[in-house]
C-alpha cells in the first residue's frame, strides 16, 4: 500500500524531475502532467531526467490555461492512468511541480494508513465562505465564462456584467452542490475510481467545463456525491496573497516550514537551495506522528495581508501615503493639545509632565523654534527645531514627531502665536485631544512692558486668530476631542478641569491630583481688560471678567504699572 | 483558505477621465517622447569600451550606472550588485581619470561606454543612460543607480533581485520605490578613512530615522520625499531646495520608458504608482547612499568648480562651501544602521505583505 502522486508541471522543470525522482525512488508511483505549452526539448529533457524509474508515467499532454477547464481535464487524465497503471495507490496525491514534501515519505504512508478510508480535499459550499469581496462566488455556477480571465479581461467583466443585468442563470445539475476549496487534495482510491466511474461524468463534465475555475471546485464538489469520509482540508499548505496569488516560500522560511509539520509545501522559489537540499535529505525513517499545523503559518500570513492592505496607522513614507481625504489613522498615536494653559500658568509642560507622565513639550510650533521637552535641539528621529524647515511641511513634523516616539503620549503646547496650519490638520485627527482656555494668550501681554499702543494692535491680531482657530474646532466635521473653557470661568474654578485633563492625559494610574501647577499672577488683569476696551478694542475671548479689580484691589504692592494715556 | 479568493471580476478603478487629465496625459506623452529623442540624439556621444551586451540572457536583471571618478567605491558596489544577483552591467563613464574605467573594461558581466561630454548636459548622464536602456533594457527588469548607491530590500540577504522583480511581477508591479537614505559617521565626515572595497557601513553608519517629508507631485502621479541630515544640516533656510529621497531604482523596462528627473521619477506616470494611497503599504526598499564617505569633503570643492552637479549650480554653492568645510552631521538623536528589518521597524521601507 502506498500514496501515488499526480504532478502538474509547466515551469521549472529541473526542480520538477528532482522532486518527482524523490518520490519515486521512495516506492511512489507518479503520474506526471506537462504543460503543451513546454517546448518539446525541455519536455524530452524532463522525461530523460526520469526515464530509469519505471514506477513514472506521463500522461497525454494538454495545453492548460488558468482557471479553465483543462487544468482538470490535464487532472482527469493523469489519474485514469494512475488508476490503471498502478493498483498500489490506495490514496492519490495531486501536486504541482513547484511543491516540495516537508516530511519523508514514511511518515505521510503512516499518516495516510491510519486514515485508510479519508480523502483529505478542502470542500466548502459557497455560502458558507467569507471571501466575497467583490469576486465571484456562487456566480462561478451560475454564470458562463467563455472569455479568459487573464488575456481577456474587459470581455470577461462584460461579460458577466451582460448576465448579471439580464438575470442569466445556468441550471446546476440535478443532485449537486457546488463546493470549492484548494486545488490540491489527496482522495482515496476508492473516492477517485468514484468520480471517474461516475454514470453521469459526461454531464457533469459538461456542466464544468463552463464553469469558473472549475479546478477548485470539480472534484471539491463530486466528492461529496460518494461514499468515503472526507476531511476538509489541504495535506498541502500553500498561502494566498490578498489578490488570490499564491505566495511563494525562499530559503529564509527553512524554519517555519519545518515547525509547520505539514507534508507539503507550494509554492517553492526554484532557486531556494538551502530549502530543496534541506527537505529533501531529510531522514527516511523517521517517525514523527505529528498532525499538520499550519496555524503559525497561518498567523503570520494574516499579518502581512493586513500590513499590505490596511498598513500602519499614521505612517508616511515612499510605499504608503494615504490620501488625504483616508483619515483611519491620520496620526499613530492618541496626543494632547493645550492651549493658553502655558500663557496661564507657571512652567506648564514640567508640570503636566510630573502629574501625569506623558511627555510634554512647549509651543512645538512656535514662531522662533519647535520647544521641545528639555529644551532639546534635534528630538527623537533626528527631527530639528528650526522653524523653517517645521513649517515647510508642519503636518509631516507632527506625524513625523507622534511616530518616532510612539509608545510615549506626547503633549505640547498651542496658542495663536503658533504657526496656525497644523490646526487644519489636527482638528480632524481622532487621535488628537485638544483643551482650549480662550483669551489666555493676554496674560503675556499683560504682564509685558511694550508701549500700550503695541499691545493693543498684538492683542487685536492673536483675538483674530483665536477667533478663527475656535471657528474651526467648532465646525461639524472635527475629529479631535475639544474641551473648551472661557479664561474667567477656568480661572474662577480650575481645580475641577484640572484634575479632569490629568485623568484623561494621564498614563498611569495615580491620577489623584497632588500638585496644582502654580497660576501667574492676574492682579489687574480685569483693568487690563478694560484699558484695551477703552482703546476700541473688544477683547471678548476672555470671558466675563469682572471690570474692576474686585477683591485683588486691595493689593497695590504686585499691581503693575501700566502706560495709561 | 482557498486559492484565489479575490480574483473575480475587476472592481471598477476610478480613472481620472476629465478633460484636464487627458491633457495632461497628452502633455506627458509628449514629453516622454521629447526625452526619447534627447537620447536618441546624445547616443553620438558615447564611445563603446568594451560591448558585451550579446552576452545577456533573456530575463536577466540589468543595471545601468553612469559614473566618474568613483574608483573608491566601485569594488564594494560590484560586490553588492552581484550578490543581490545583477547578471549585466552596462555603465557609462564620463570622463574618469582615476583608473574607474580599467576596474571595468576587463570584467566579463561589464559593458563599458566612455564620454567626456558635459554631464549636465546630458541630462545629469540620464540621456546616455536612456539611450543604452532603449537599446537593451527592453523587456528585462532594469536597477538604475548611481554609485554611491547600494540598494537593500527585504531579506536582500536571501532574495536575490530576481526573487523580488518576480514578486513585484506577480502582483502587478512594475516599479519599485525606494527611499534615499543618506549615511554618515559619527564626527566629522571627512575625518573617517575608507579604502577602497571595505564595506561602506563599517565607516558610516549612522542616519536620520524620522525627519523626512513627503508630499505628492500630483501632475505626474509621483511622491515628492525630502528630509534627512541634508535638508538639517544644509537647507534649513531654505527647505524647498532640499535633495529630492524618493527614486525608483528597479523598473520593469520598456524601450519608451524614460526617467524624468534622475531616478526620482519616470514616464509614463503610472511607473510613479509604487505606493499605496489607500492605506496599504507596497513593497519598496533603501538605497543606501554612501556620499559621506571622506573624499566628500575634497570632492565638493572640485565638484563646486564643474557646476555639472545641479541645474543652477549657483544656488548650491553654499551646500558645497559646507561640505568643503568638513561638517558633522551627526547628532545625539542620529540612528545606528542595524538592517533592513530595522529599517522597515522605523518605517523607511515596507515589505508590503512580502513574507
Amino acid at each position: 500500500m502506498t500514496v501515488g502522486f499526480i504532478m502538474l508541471c509547466h515551469d521549472a522543470l529541473e526542480r520538477a524531475a528532482q522532486i518527482a525522482r524523490h518520490w519515486a525512488e521512495r516506492d511512489c508511483p507518479m503520474v506526471i502532467h506537462v504543460d503543451s505549452r513546454v517546448s518539446a526539448a525541455r519536455f524530452r529533457k524532463f522525461r530523460d531526467a526520469v526515464k530509469d524509474l519505471d514506477n513514472v508515467a506521463f500522461s497525454p499532454r494538454v495545453k492548460c490555461e488558468w482557471g479553465g477547464w483543462s487544468l482538470v481535464s490535464a487532472t482527469l487524465k493523469a489519474s485514469e492512468i494512475m488508476l490503471r497503471e498502478f493498483p498500489q495507490a490506495h490514496h492519490i496525491y495531486l501536486a504541482s511541480g513547484t511543491c516540495l514534501p516537508l516530511r519523508s515519505v514514511s511518515e505521510l504512508k503512516t499518516y495516510l494508513a491510519e486514515r485508510a478510508d479519508t480523502s483529505f480535499i478542502e470542500s466548502v459550499t459557497t455560502a458558507d465562505v467569507p471571501w466575497t469581496k467583490g469576486g465571484l462566488d456562487s456566480e462561478r455556477f451560475t454564470l458562463r465564462f467563455p472569455f479568459s480571465w487573464k488575456k481577456q479581461r474587459f470581455l470577461f467583466d462584460a461579460y458577466v456584467q451582460l448576465q448579471r443585468r439580464l438575470k442569466f442563470k445556468r441550471r446546476i445539475p440535478y443532485g449537486i452542490r457546488p463546493h470549492m476549496g484548494s486545488q490540491w487534495w489527496c482522495l482515496t482510491r476508492r473516492s477517485l475510481k468514484a468520480i471517474l466511474e461516475d454514470p453521469r461524468r459526461r454531464e457533469f463534465e459538461r456542466y464544468f467545463q463552463r464553469v469558473w475555475i472549475p479546478d477548485e471546485s470539480y472534484f471539491q464538489t463530486l466528492v461529496r456525491l460518494h461514499p468515503g469520509r472526507v476531511e476538509s482540508r489541504s495535506l498541502t499548505l500553500s498561502k494566498f496573497d490578498f489578490q488570490g496569488k499564491p505566495h511563494i516560500f525562499y530559503d529564509d522560511h527553512l524554519q517555519l516550514l519545518r515547525r509547520s509539520d505539514c507534508f507539503v509545501a507550494r509554492k517553492i522559489w526554484p532557486q531556494a537551495d538551502r530549502l530543496y537540499t534541506h527537505f529533501l535529505s531529510g531522514d527516511d525513517n523517521s517517525t514523527n506522528l505529528a498532525e499538520p499545523n499550519p496555524g503559525k503559518i497561518d498567523r503570520i500570513f494574516a499579518k502581512a495581508i493586513e500590513r499590505r492592505t490596511r498598513g500602519r496607522a499614521g505612517l508616511y513614507m515612499v510605499s504608503r501615503f494615504p490620501r488625504a481625504e483616508y483619515d483611519n489613522g491620520r496620526t499613530c498615536a492618541r496626543y494632547s493639545i493645550f492651549e493658553g494653559f502655558g500663557d496661564l500658568f507657571h512652567d506648564f509642560p514640567n508640570w503636566l509632565h510630573r502629574a501625569t507622565g506623558v511627555r510634554a513639550h512647549g509651543h512645538l510650533f512656535g514662531p522662533d523654534r519647535a520647544e521641545f521637552a528639555d529644551g532639546q535641539r534635534v528630538y527623537s528621529g533626528a527631527l530639528s527645531d528650526n522653524p523653517r524647515l517645521r513649517d515647510y511641511n508642519c503636518n509631516a513634523f507632527l506625524t513625523n514627531l507622534l511616530w518616532n516616539t510612539r509608545g510615549e503620549r506626547q503633549a505640547f503646547l498651542f496658542g495663536p502665536r503658533d504657526t496656525q496650519d497644523i490646526a487644519g490638520f489636527f482638528a480632524f485627527d481622532p487621535n488628537a485631544e485638544i483643551k482650549v482656555v480662550t483669551g489666555a494668550w493676554a496674560v503675556p501681554l499683560f504682564q509685558s512692558d511694550a508701549p500700550f499702543s503695541e499691545i493693543r494692535r498684538e492683542a487685536a491680531r492673536l483675538q483674530k486668530i483665536e477667533s478663527a482657530h475656535l471657528n474651526l474646532l467648532r465646525g461639524p466635521h472635527v475629529k479631535a476631542r475639544v474641551s473648551i473653557w472661557s479664561m474667567a470661568d477656568f480661572v474662577e474654578a480650575p481645580l475641577e478641569p484640572l484634575q479632569g485633563l490629568v485623568e484623561d492625559t494621564g498614563t498611569w494610574n495615580a491620577r489623584k491630583l497632588t500638585e496644582a501647577p502654580r497660576m501667574k499672577e492676574l492682579t489687574g488683569f480685569g483693568q487690563f481688560l478694560q484699558n484695551l476696551k477703552n482703546e476700541g478694542m473688544n477683547p471678548y475671548m476672555m470671558g466675563d471678567f469682572p471690570s474692576g479689580d474686585g477683591p485683588d484691589v486691595e493689593k497695590p504692592d504686585i499691581r503693575k504699572p501700566y502706560i495709561v494715556r | 483558505m482557498i486559492a484565489r479568493r479575490d480574483a473575480g471580476a475587476r472592481p471598477a478603478t476610478p480613472q481620472d477621465r476629465s478633460a484636464r487629465a487627458l491633457w495632461q496625459a497628452y502633455r506627458w506623452r509628449w514629453g516622454r517622447r521629447r526625452l526619447l529623442a534627447r537620447a536618441l540624439a546624445k547616443r553620438r556621444q558615447l564611445r563603446v569600451v568594451a560591448d558585451r551586451t550579446s552576452s545577456i540572457a533573456p530575463g536577466a536583471v540589468l543595471a545601468f550606472l553612469c559614473l566618474r571618478n568613483e574608483a573608491q567605491r566601485l569594488p564594494y558596489l560590484l560586490q553588492h550588485y552581484r550578490g543581490l544577483g545583477v547578471d549585466h552591467f552596462l555603465v557609462v563613464d564620463n570622463g574618469s581619470d582615476d583608473g574607474s574605467d580599467a576596474l571595468l573594461s576587463g570584467e566579463p558581466d561589464i559593458s563599458l561606454w566612455r564620454t567626456d561630454a558635459s554631464y549636465r548636459l546630458a541630462r545629469f548622464g540620464l540621456d546616455w543612460v536612456t539611450w543604452l536602456q532603449i537599446r537593451h533594457g527592453h523587456g528585462h527588469w532594469c536597477l538604475t543607480v548611481d554609485a554611491d548607491e547600494l540598494l537593500v530590500y527585504p531579506f536582500w540577504q536571501t532574495r536575490p533581485l530576481p526573487a523580488l522583480c518576480h514578486e513585484l511581477a506577480r502582483r502587478g508591479r512594475s516599479s519599485m520605490a525606494a527611499l534615499m537614505l543618506d549615511l554618515y559617521p559619527k564626527g566629522r565626515v571627512g575625518d573617517t578613512p575608507y579604502r577602497a572595497g571595505d564595506d561602506p557601513l563599517d565607516r558610516i553608519d549612522w542616519f536620520d530615522a524620522g525627519n523626512y517629508t513627503i508630499r505628492r507631485q500630483p501632475g505626474q502621479d509621483s511622491l515628492w520625499v525630502q528630509g534627512g541630515p541634508r535638508a538639517r544640516c544644509f537647507f534649513a533656510d531654505a527647505p524647498r531646495r532640499a535633495p529630492t529621497l524618493n527614486k525608483l531604482p528597479l523598473v520593469f523596462w520598456n524601450r519608451r520608458h524614460v526617467y524624468l528627473n534622475s531616478t526620482h521619477a519616470a514616464l509614463p506616470p503610472r511607473l510613479n504608482r509604487a505606493y499605496d494611497d489607500d492605506g496599504g503599504e507596497q513593497l519598496s526598499g533603501a538605497l543606501l547612499h554612501t556620499k559621506f564617505l571622506d573624499q566628500i569633503v575634497t570632492r565638493s570643492g572640485e565638484e563646486r568648480l564643474r557646476g555639472e552637479h545641479f541645474a543652477n549650480s549657483a544656488l548650491y554653492d553654499r551646500y558645497y562651501e559646507a561640505l568643503t568645510e568638513n561638517p558633522t552631521l551627526w547628532t545625539p538623536q542620529s540612528t545606528r544602521y542595524r538592517g533592513w528589518r530595522h529599517l522597515e521597524a522605523l518605517g523607511l521601507m515596507s515589505r508590503g505583505g512580502w513574507i
